[in-house]
């Protein structure tokens, strides 16, 4: 049998103390402690809305009653539903691929001029990202406008149109989308410009040594370098591209007939226009899934590069 | 020296003094109400805020209460968005200026009026019907009619258009300060006018988007066929020949019609007529107010009238605007007692003067106004404005269905959207079949 001693009072104050000092010595705590500011304001300003959203996608029309996930079944069972997740993945994907490839082609381009004049191009090509979208698409619905389209004016002078540019689904689909890819495409390109500054030029000189042509140094030196930043830059994307708003209600309010309602769009047509909150709030929330997948893949993608360097 | 109060004359006097607080009416004192704050529509014709400000600057000099105003747009859904912020955090204006559907959407949440309207309805004669549906919610008055914003959305025709396409003299038809002579005016007269505009280089610009102009013009041509889609019991009644009958029609208009008219929204109506196409369009007097500014050899060619008559009568579209008071306001009796001095007819007059015109009074006995008779160019062009001769029913799109199943028909341009897709080449029943699934989902509650 042992003998157990009963435990200094004195020495356990001192063996706290050292253990919180250690707490607080810490890389961690210290690092938690810092972000704690910017956590609490996440907290208020994201954490807050969005259980705020869930509460409320859980309750009746007018807010009275509690029905769980009734209006989650209800929209699976609405076409226009289904029309508008349908339009949000084209939108999304196709302005995607189109700002990743024109922001690819363009950052080479831009990665080519001498350095002395690339700040002023680099300057210059980055605008249409700066400009706050709400205000560049009224620009673009003059472009497109019914009965002034500047587009339609030129068009005109070769014996072209008019053409309907807001007023057929298809045409008004092309328009917002293009407008997307216009704003988006450059933040593209200056995150691929980064990546490619970083291509060390010695993998170059070596593919250039072994005869390599131009396509092949791309595919297999370019390419490969920047797959990580690529991907990164593209799922970043497609969640920004996906939650869209503001293109599209400026430019077509989600029309004609529903053709180019996304899912932020339609939310606020049904949940503040029409008055049915936690409809919308509902329909708001589909997003949430879709883009849960792309933030995963983001973080996987984040600790695969950070465990390769 | 004291005088000892018995407790039978403490509760006594308690619950008379109670009495006497709730049911007097507002009394002032120095400063006694203290502040009241104003949530008013920001108009969209320069300076006609200046008309609701001078009048409520006045009531609170004379009742020595501070007012604060502000004056909320409606661009981009600002106004709708902070009556919808005000009702979910229980607390805003005393007063606020409250779109159509409003009353009856936070119909639990406004202060009823009735005593309000039983005596402005006395002073200034009955609403209209449309009004009362908006306005009256299971029997009480909630919001007051305002004039600031209340609009009819009327033909606006070019007077040499008409004359020249289709030989058609709006002026004599509509002649200033006199009753309309318009019993030739119908909806077969209004479509051959169509064409031969359209023939004629300048089509009626009629939108068919899903935004309030657009979906007003299409609620009261349904209406002049008696096309009901749900009826004031709740029940879809969608699939009826009145609806066919109107939806043929709109086939016939359409083929009429700009290319596009499927994306306009309310700003697209008003630029086609400003910039010389369009022989007509359906709108208050704010696009010729426009087009005197920017283009006065349009203005002087534009007059607003009545609607062509259907087979079940002559319907125009009203769109009033409400101010309205929540149940969580500090000051409610401050806040009736201004709204009384903002429904006076004095006050209705100055606002129609400061707005050009623009602004509508929704009493029957305020709708001949010196501004409408004088405005120019050319004379009288507004004189048909406020329907005086009541020439025309006044409706709103989608009534008589229950409110919150209406209210989406109308957010949600239904009945546009029909057009459309009619008019696309679908098939009637298809058409019908689509909407009537979608007023099933406005069902819910």
């Amino acid at each position: 049998m042992a003998d157990v001693t009963a435990p200094n009072s004195a020495v356990l104050v001192q063996s706290n103390r050292s253990s919180l000092h250690k707490l607080m010595q810490r890389k961690s705590t210290i690092a938690f402690l810092m972000a704690l500011p910017l956590i609490l304001l996440i907290a208020i300003l994201v954490v807050y809305p969005a259980g705020y959203a869930i509460w409320l996608s859980m309750l009746n029309k007018s807010m009275s009653k509690f029905v769980g996930f009734g209006n989650f079944e209800f929209l699976f069972k609405r076409q226009t539903f289904w029309d508008v997740v349908f339009q949000s993945c084209l939108f999304a994907i196709t302005a995607v691929i189109f700002k990743a490839m024109i922001g690819f082609v363009v950052a080479h381009f831009v990665h080519n001029i001498p350095s002395k004049g690339q700040r002023k191009w680099r300057g210059m090509l980055l605008v249409p990202w700066v400009i706050p979208p709400a205000m560049s698409t009224l620009a673009w619905l003059w472009l497109f406008d019914p009965s002034y389209s500047a587009f339609n004016w030129i068009l005109a002078h070769f014996g072209i149109g008019p053409v309907p540019w807001l007023g057929e689904a298809g045409w008004a689909r092309f328009a917002v989308i293009l407008v997307n890819i216009w704003a988006g495409a450059p933040f593209f390109m200056i995150m691929y410009l980064a990546a490619l500054k970083s291509v060390p030029d010695q993998l170059y000189e070596a593919a250039a040594i072994d005869g390599a042509a131009w396509w092949q140094r791309i595919w297999y030196v370019t390419l490969p370098m920047m797959r990580n930043i690529i991907a990164i830059t593209a799922l970043f994307s497609l969640i920004v591209t996906f939650a869209n708003f503001d293109i599209t209600r400026v430019l077509t309010s989600g029309g004609p007939l529903t053709a180019t309602h996304l899912f932020a769009t339609w939310a606020f047509k049904v949940g503040i226009e029409s008055g049915d909150i936690p409809l919308g709030a509902t329909v708001s929330l589909f997003m949430v899934p879709i883009l849960a997948v792309a933030a995963a893949f983001i973080l996987r993608d984040i600790n695969k590069r950070g465990s390769e360097v | 020296m004291g005088s000892k109060v018995s407790r039978r004359r403490f509760v006594g006097g308690t619950a008379a003094l109670s009495t006497a607080m709730v049911a007097a009416p507002f009394v002032r004192g120095a400063y006694a109400a203290g502040k009241i704050s104003i949530g008013f529509w920001d108009h969209w014709v320069p300076d006609a805020n200046k008309a609701t400000e001078a009048l409520a600057k006045e009531w609170g000099e004379k009742e020595k209460v501070e007012v604060q105003i502000d004056y909320i747009t409606s661009n981009g859904n600002k106004l709708l968005l902070t009556t919808a912020a005000e009702s979910q955090a229980k607390s805003g204006h005393d007063i606020l200026a409250i779109n159509t559907w409003l009353p009856a959407r936070y119909a639990d949440q406004l202060v009823p009026v009735d005593d309000i309207m039983a005596d402005l309805i006395k002073e200034h004669g009955a609403v209209n019907n449309t009004v009362e549906y908006l306005g009256k919610i299971n029997g009480k008055w909630l919001a007051i009619p305002a004039t600031a914003g209340s609009q009819i959305k009327g033909p606006c025709s070019r007077i040499d258009l008409l004359k020249k396409h289709a030989n058609i003299d709006i002026q004599a038809m509509y002649p200033a300060g006199q009753a309309p002579k318009a019993d030739d005016w119908n909806l077969d007269t209004f479509l051959k006018a169509a064409e031969a505009c359209h023939k004629g280089g300048n089509p009626f610009g009629i939108g068919l988007g899903t935004t309030s102009d657009n979906v007003d013009t299409i609620g009261a041509i349904f209406h002049s066929f008696g096309a009901v889609m749900v009826d004031a019991k709740g029940e879809i009644v969608i699939k009826n020949d009145q609806v066919r009958q109107a939806l043929e029609f709109y086939k016939k208009l359409m083929a009429f019609l700009p290319a596009d008219v499927a994306a306009w929204d309310d700003a697209s109506n008003n630029k086609f007529l400003v910039s010389g196409q369009g022989s007509m369009i359906m709108n208050p007097p704010s696009a010729w107010a426009v087009a005197k500014r920017d283009a006065p050899k349009v203005a002087e060619q534009c007059w607003t009238h009545g609607f062509p008559k259907g087979p079940k009568g002559r319907f125009a579209p009203f769109l009033p605007y409400f101010w309205g008071t929540w149940n969580f306001s500090k000051n409610q009796s401050a806040a009736k007692s201004l709204l009384r001095h903002l429904s006076t007819a004095a006050a209705a007059e100055k606002m129609c003067n400061a707005s050009g015109g623009y602004d509508l009074p929704s009493f029957e006995k305020l709708t001949t106004f010196k501004v409408w008779a004088e405005a120019a160019p050319p004379k009288g062009t507004l004189y048909h404005y406020p329907n005086p001769h009541n020439h025309q029913t006044l409706s709103i799109a989608a009534a008589p269905a229950p409110h919150k199943i209406a209210e989406q028909i109308y957010n949600q341009g239904i009945q546009t959207q029909m057009a459309v897709r009619y008019f696309k080449g679908e098939a009637l029943e298809k058409t019908l079949d689509w909407a009537s699934g979608e007023l099933e989902g406005f069902m819910r509650n």
